[in-house]
């Protein structure tokens, strides 16, 4: 299935990704009032180290360790996509001492959020991958 | 093929995924000493606090046994007979199985305490029963002494705060939660829950009990209305041990999950697991541990090769909002990294990070969990960058490239 990969080589570390995403997942339809001076919380983020930098996000394992280890059977496989049921979370946070990559994060609602592919949101494909300036997020297949 | 699981909880269901995934017809019975649909068992305390309901806290969906064409009874199984490959029930049926997973779990421990018989409301925390009789018996005026300050005492704790007069925890150890934190750990998790009314004793214990009150061994008294009893817990190994299977503190199984009787699995709080970190066979009663074993199980069950050879222990848990994630074993070199709200500690052996400790501020956890668990050798990633925070950029260009944009996983 197609998946989002990156290459830390073509990330200029704009954070664009960001902001598209925390737009994309947000409830408000004016991205200026959704995101000017706002402190977002979004589901990709940007390790910037200076010379190098990259976007991360859920990398929608096949044997995920997050939905194998969620106590609540919150986190599902639908349909290939790693989802959160925000009704069952109860936020215990197993799923953040699971995840290899780091993907899994506090959401504002007090629930846990990840990348969902844009699946769940208005956007219905990737926000990051479509905003993304320089095409180091791409949302493709590979074996 | 006929699929036998004694058992309904995370290593049951966690089997059934697994033999799903050979087997996609044959018929599969659950047998259960509990009347419920599969609950998670660690939503208990959250039950009682209002965090989730009887029917959000089911482990799987309502449909989960229809759609893996499952059969579910609810009886105690007496007695496994491991020649005949039958099980006898406690109504007098008998089950037959070909492949047989024994998930039974654990119970709690109750020692043996004077005057124990003299106290009309106790209870154990471990089951949803168990639950609903404490929900049913505690009211805003109760006092509740808690015996065991470890995980299931100071969940029980949590869930009940908001809800009765006092709380007061004792324990034999002289800090809280001695599985999961080192010292100071427990000393920062202790006067969080401390600050939100809880009262501990430590390096106490109780000497007799009266109808309402206990005597301890330091001579305090201490008066209650409920007493709860969460000094551990113990692997149900019985029926396996009964058959003349091996037994040790848990059922023996194999890194495949096979118990040393033919044909019987067995995963989950009952069973022992291999800890890469300290390469030893031991009981891991976690959860994330139990699915992933009976997962195993039941690929193995149906017939497929897969080990389960990176079993480590990890917790996730939080007290009135502090949150902690603890993985692997804290025997090496430490270094303890703190701020105003946050503590971490890492513990490195033989050039391999074998533990962490993180309380409150847990993000990105499951970095350093990945670590440990893939044993990836502390000279090939940037040691002092993962010590200021979990970050990818402290792996290799190539290990990075691997993870971001590799081959699925």
């Amino acid at each position: 299935m197609k998946r989002i990969y990156v290459n830390e080589e073509w990330c200029l570390g704009c954070h664009l990704c960001e902001y598209y995403c925390a737009f994309a997942n947000g409830t408000n339809p004016d991205m200026i009032k959704a995101l000017k001076g706002k402190k977002i919380n979004p589901r990709i983020k940007v390790e910037d180290g200076g010379d190098v930098c990259f976007a991360v996000s859920c990398r929608h394992c096949k044997e995920p360790l997050c939905v194998k280890s969620c106590i609540t059977g919150a986190l599902s496989i639908v349909d290939g996509v790693i989802s959160v049921d925000k009704e069952r979370c109860v936020s215990c946070y197993t799923c953040i001492a699971a995840c290899p990559y780091g993907t899994i994060m506090p959401s504002d609602e007090g629930v846990v959020q990840k990348c969902e592919l844009c699946l769940k949101n208005s956007c219905g494909e990737p926000a990051c991958v479509k905003g993304c300036p320089n095409r180091a997020i791409v949302f493709e297949e590979r074996d | 093929m006929n699929y036998v699981i004694i058992g309904n909880s995370a290593a049951a269901i966690g089997a059934v995924e697994g033999i799903r995934q050979q087997d996609k017809k044959s018929n599969i019975t659950l047998i259960s000493n509990e009347n419920y649909h599969t609950y998670s068992r660690p939503l208990i305390s959250y039950l009682l606090y209002g965090k989730t309901t009887e029917e959000k806290m089911k482990y799987r969906s309502n449909s989960f046994y229809k759609d893996n064409n499952c059969t579910l009874m609810f009886a105690t199984v007496e007695k496994l007979d491991a020649k005949a490959k039958t099980l006898l029930l406690d109504d007098g049926k008998t089950v037959s199985y070909d492949k047989l997973l024994i998930a039974t779990g654990s119970r709690p421990f109750v020692p043996p305490m004077a005057g124990l018989e003299n106290v009309e409301k106790k209870y154990t925390f471990m089951s949803l029963d168990d639950v609903l009789a404490l929900q049913a018996s505690i009211t805003p005026e109760s006092r509740v002494l808690i015996v065991g300050a470890g995980l299931i005492g100071l969940k029980a704790a949590e869930g009940i705060n908001d809800k009765v007069q006092s709380i007061t925890v004792i324990d034999l150890a002289d800090r809280i939660l001695p599985s999961i934190l080192d010292i100071e750990g427990s000393a920062l998790v202790q006067k969080h829950i401390e600050s939100k009314g809880v009262r501990f004793f430590l390096n106490d214990s109780v000497s007799s009990f009266s109808k309402n009150s206990a005597v301890l061994k330091s001579g305090k008294q201490i008066a209650f209305d409920i007493l709860i009893i969460a000094v551990g817990v113990r692997p149900n190994t019985n029926l396996v041990k009964d058959a003349g299977g091996e037994v040790n503190r848990g059922i023996v199984t194999d890194t495949f999950c096979r118990t040393s009787l033919p044909d019987v699995f067995s995963a989950g709080d009952c069973a022992e697991s291999f800890d890469i970190t300290i390469a030893e066979y031991r009981v891991l009663a976690l959860l994330p541990n139990a699915y992933m074993q009976g997962e195993c199980a039941g690929i193995n069950m149906a017939g497929g090769n897969k080990e389960y050879n990176n079993a480590i222990p990890m917790n996730a848990i939080g007290f009135f909002g502090l949150h902690i994630i603890t993985a692997g074993s804290f025997d090496g070199e430490s270094e303890v990294i703190k701020n105003a709200d946050s503590y971490k500690k890492l513990i490195v052996k033989d050039g391999l990070l074998k533990g962490a400790i993180m309380i409150g501020d847990v993000s990105r956890a499951g970095i350093y969990t990945s670590i440990i668990r893939d044993q990836i050798p502390l000279d090939t990633v940037d040691f002092d960058m993962l010590k200021e925070k979990p970050q990818l950029l402290a792996f290799s260009k190539t290990a990075r490239k691997q993870k971001l944009g590799g081959s699925e996983k």
